[in-house]
């Protein structure tokens, strides 16, 4: 590849910074650097073959600095030999990067669905006292609104909000059995409570084996497309390739849900042991955690961890790696996350080809959500035949709900598949008043009315009443809710965090803000049905034709508002 | 190779192993609407003009699916047509279509696409990247729009981004796929996303080697040669009036085949064919635009 270098020049600071990430220039055989014209040409595989370094190596120039500067990126591009005009592309795509000089401190405050008018008071607080704020989508702690992340320069990411709480008992709880019970910085303390016996039963048993009672306990991704883990795992340990990967997915962004946050920040060990049984059943050689940066203290116990189980050699020998999101809910879309982790932009990919034999680099990747790799262990150690027992035929096993909204206690809950909704409201402590609807599945969800709100929390129970269950996010609405304001908070999410690669969801989001908002201010261009019509044209081809799941959920919960006829969505 | 037996709109035909959809759709002559395909490039699958219906769930892109044994497509049903018209009805109201190749203007009227049930798309503005991620609010009863200045920064090209529907062709002929000199990528990301330099930089002062590859992909003259620009201000850009002629390139040994345009007996573009095995439609400077030196004392 013949590159052609920035002008600008690094300062020391911003060096250090990349090379903290990527070691100390050294001389490579084959370089040239033709100082005249400031192209290089570098032997190019075994340089390009770094540029998954681009992330973290963005991610250090913004602690470095606090933004990222010509200087800064150039040096990255000269490094890794990227060219300057991707490398710009890769850190425009991102919100927690930036190009502007900015204060030392700053604050994101969440004003998405659960925080939204319940956040001004605190942006007022924050700028009358000089402090630098920006809005911010979910952060991930949607039971005590409004949530922050303080972002300073010198530092990586600092949460403004704890743990989530898990307000049930521990007795009786499977996949929460270890929250707050256990030290979450010392794998002594795991191991006491119970921690690697499920790895021992799965070498034991063999990778055939694992598959096999995976297969019976018919466990389903918790991520939100319920697909058989067992079908995925075996298409990954049949693919052909000499490298193959296992991730596991921590980007949660829809907004509402925390539950994967609990099992990181409060268990961590256990997460990782479900990936190294991953990586022995699908014969994956490298794995991989991403997380995202607005989880600090995952990100932070997870590096503890994985040093704690290399160190006890219990890995064998296996690779894992963790990758910090910068600020991009679509990265959570596997395809997405594999772009992201190579650094190119975060934009999703068409399939087929699936990840199971063309993912990440493409070669054979198994791609999970966090909590369906805590509940691997469950299936390991209890066995399928105990595992399918708890919940209903066809969505076995126990079941993380984020709650919050106007409820008693909100919080991350367990309980079975195939519990009623209103059950799992009253151990919330029951609502606040009336409720007015509930929003289950977060933005990607659906809104269900108070008539429909004791249905079976599984997969099929949520289809029953037209909604998806999705990542188990349980957002609670009380009757004097202005759901206007919530359904175009919702459409204005997907506007700012649509990829923009295709055009239903790049421009169909926007189209979709527009209009609600002249519903709402009474200002509709011909007459309210022409609006509606706008709208369901648009969520048709939004919900038919886009690339992947973003665009194809962003008319859900509008739709279901408007079928509901919620209070404030037309005026 | 084993032929593939499917059914489109009712009509059965066999195709290749590996075909696309799209390759089928067109051996039977269907009108197939594509924006972001085009022969010499992998395309992006961005665009979804081309979508079909396959059995239930979400409709495919057709250029992106290869056929298989069996399969019943359907490229007329009211999903399809639906989808298709909002393709091109979003894409006009936010974009200035006017100059799109000729077969794009067709497609958008046979759709019956309407662009302006929208509201008036908003007045041309300085785009450079408002922050990823931060809310820019909807502007009362506007579409918004990506019109913006046009970027003319030297005698060669032209950049009117307000015509663009990022379709990536002009990424992939510059970068990876042809030229791999990886001048302009996607900047930005959703409704902002768009076409740039690093750090919006002059195409002057970027890596640009004025191949003009990217001009030769372009469907909707958001890229275009500056004598073409230039005549078209002026009133003087006339198709009928042009004739095209092959021609073999004589600046160096390779021997790329050139299409020289005409219009008055005066040359107006040069272009390569995008079926020569050499060149694939692409061009060095020299090809492409040194006969305006030809023109340059006058
Ligand atoms: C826009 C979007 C965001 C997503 N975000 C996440 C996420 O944060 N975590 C997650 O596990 N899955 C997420 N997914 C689903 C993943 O694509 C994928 O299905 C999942 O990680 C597979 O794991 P599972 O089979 O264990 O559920 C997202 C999907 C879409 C379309
Ligand atoms: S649906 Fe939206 S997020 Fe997904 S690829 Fe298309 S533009 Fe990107
Ligand atoms: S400038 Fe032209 S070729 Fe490039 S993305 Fe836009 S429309 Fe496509
Ligand atoms: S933290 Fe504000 S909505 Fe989730
Ligand atoms: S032509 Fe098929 S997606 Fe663009």
């Amino acid at each position: 590849m013949d590159l052609r270098l920035l002008a600008a020049t690094p300062t020391d600071v911003e060096q250090d910074a990349v090379d903290s990430v990527i070691g100390l220039p050294e001389d490579r055989d084959g370089d040239r650097i033709d100082q005249a014209v400031g192209r290089v040409a570098l032997g190019g595989h075994q340089v390009r073959a770094e540029r998954h370094l681009l992330l973290p190596a963005l991610h250090s120039l913004r602690n470095a600095r606090g933004w990222i500067s010509e200087g800064g990126l150039g040096y990255v591009c000269e490094r890794l030999t990227i060219p300057p005009a991707e490398a710009y592309g890769v850190a425009t795509f991102y919100s927690l990067l930036g190009f502007e000089e900015r204060p030392d401190r700053m604050v994101h405050v969440c004003d998405d669905i659960m925080c939204v008018g319940r956040s001004e008071a605190t942006i007022t607080r924050l700028e009358a006292e000089g402090v630098s704020v920006a809005r911010s989508p979910c952060l991930g702690g949607c039971w005590s609104p409004p949530a922050t992340l303080e972002d300073a320069v010198g530092s990586t990411f600092a949460s403004g909000s704890d743990t989530p709480p898990v307000p049930q008992e521990p007795n009786g709880l499977r996949l929460l059995r270890r929250v707050g019970v256990v030290d979450p910085t010392s794998i002594g303390d795991y191991q006491e409570h119970g921690g690697f016996s499920a790895l021992r039963r799965a070498r034991e048993l063999g990778p055939e084996e694992v598959l096999n009672e995976l297969e019976r306990s018919n466990l389903r991704g918790r991520g939100g497309a319920a697909f058989p883990i067992a079908v995925k795992w075996r298409g990954v340990r049949a693919a052909e390739g000499a490298v193959k990967h296992v991730i596991a997915n921590g980007d949660e962004s829809e907004p509402g849900t925390f539950k994967d946050r609990v099992l990181m920040e409060a268990d961590p060990f256990a997460l990782i042991e479900g990936l190294l049984i991953a990586a022995e059943a699908t014969a994956a050689t490298k794995a991989w955690i991403y997380v995202r940066a607005e989880y600090p203290t995952a990100i932070e116990r997870l590096g503890t961890a994985i040093a704690a189980i290399e160190a006890a050699g219990l890995h064998d020998d296996l690779d894992i790696e963790i990758r910090v999101g910068a600020g991009a809910y679509i990265c959570g879309e596997e395809t997405s996350l594999f772009a992201s982790i190579e650094g190119q932009r975060g934009e999703p990919r068409q399939k087929p080809p699936f990840p199971t034999t063309s993912g990440l680099f493409l070669q054979p990747t198994a791609i999970n959500n966090i909590e369906t790799l805590v509940a691997v262990l469950e299936v390991i150690e209890q066995g399928a035949t105990a595992f399918a027992a708890v919940g209903t035929k066809d969505s076995t096993g126990p079941k993380l709900f984020s709650v919050s909204g106007d409820v008693h206690r909100p919080g991350v809950y367990e309980l079975p598949f195939g519990t009623p909704l209103g059950e799992l409201i009253a151990l919330a402590g029951g609502a606040r008043g009336q409720i007015g609807a509930v929003l289950l599945g977060g933005a990607a969800g659906t809104f269900i009315g108070p008539g429909d709100l004791n249905f079976e929390l599984s997969i099929e129970g949520a289809t029953g009443v037209g909604a998806m269950l999705g990542s188990g996010a349980v957002m609670v609405f009380n009757d004097s809710t202005d759901f206007g304001a919530i359904v175009r908070r919702i459409a204005a999410f997907f506007r700012d965090e649509s990829c923009g690669k295709c055009v239903p969801c790049r421009i169909g989001t926007v189209r979709q803000e527009e209009a609600l908002i002249r519903l709402a201010d009474g200002n509709v261009i011909d007459s309210v049905e022409s609006e509606l019509r706008l709208l369901a044209d648009i969520d048709a081809v939004m919900t038919d034709a886009s690339i992947c799941g973003l665009g194809r959920t962003a008319a859900a919960a509008v739709r279901s508002a408007i079928a509901l006829e919620l209070a404030g969505v037309i005026t | 190779m084993t032929d593939i037996t499917l059914s489109i709109d009712g009509k059965t035909i066999a195709v290749p192993q590996g075909a696309s959809i799209l390759d089928a759709c067109r051996t039977l002559e269907i009108d197939t609407p594509t924006l972001c395909f085009t022969e010499t490039l992998e395309p992006a699958y961005a665009c979804r003009a081309c979508v079909v219906e396959v059995g239930p769930g979400a409709l495919i892109p057709a250029c992106a699916r290869q056929v298989e044994e069996g399969m019943e497509v359907s490229t007329a049903s009211e999903r399809v047509i639906r989808s298709r018209r909002m393709v091109f009805e979003l894409l006009g109201s936010a974009t200035n279509l006017e100059r799109a190749d000729d077969d794009i203007l067709r497609w958008n009227d046979s759709l019956g696409a309407t662009k302006d049930r929208f509201g008036l798309p908003t007045k041309a503005r300085e785009r450079t990247a408002p922050h990823p991620g931060h809310h820019s609010p909807a502007r009362a009863g506007d579409a918004e729009s990506i019109q913006e200045p046009v970027k003319i920064e030297d005698d060669l090209y032209v950049r009117d981004y307000s015509a663009c529907i990022l379709c990536f062709r002009c990424v992939d002929a510059c970068g990876e796929q042809h030229q791999n000199t990886f001048a302009i990528a996607t900047a930005g990301r959703g409704f902002n996303a768009r076409i740039s330099t690093e750090f919006d930089f002059a195409l002057p002062d970027s890596a640009c080697v004025y191949c003009g590859n990217c001009i030769a992909v372009c469907p909707t003259g958001a890229l275009v040669g500056k004598i073409q620009w230039d005549l078209r201000l002026e009133g003087q850009w006339n198709p009928s009036r042009q004739e095209t002629k092959r021609s073999v390139c004589g600046y160096c040994g390779v021997g790329c085949n050139l299409e020289i345009t005409t219009q008055d007996g005066r040359i107006v573009e040069v272009g390569s064919p995008a079926d020569h095995d050499v060149t694939l439609g692409n061009l060095c400077i020299k090809g492409r635009f040194g006969w305006q030196f030809v023109y340059a004392d006058e």
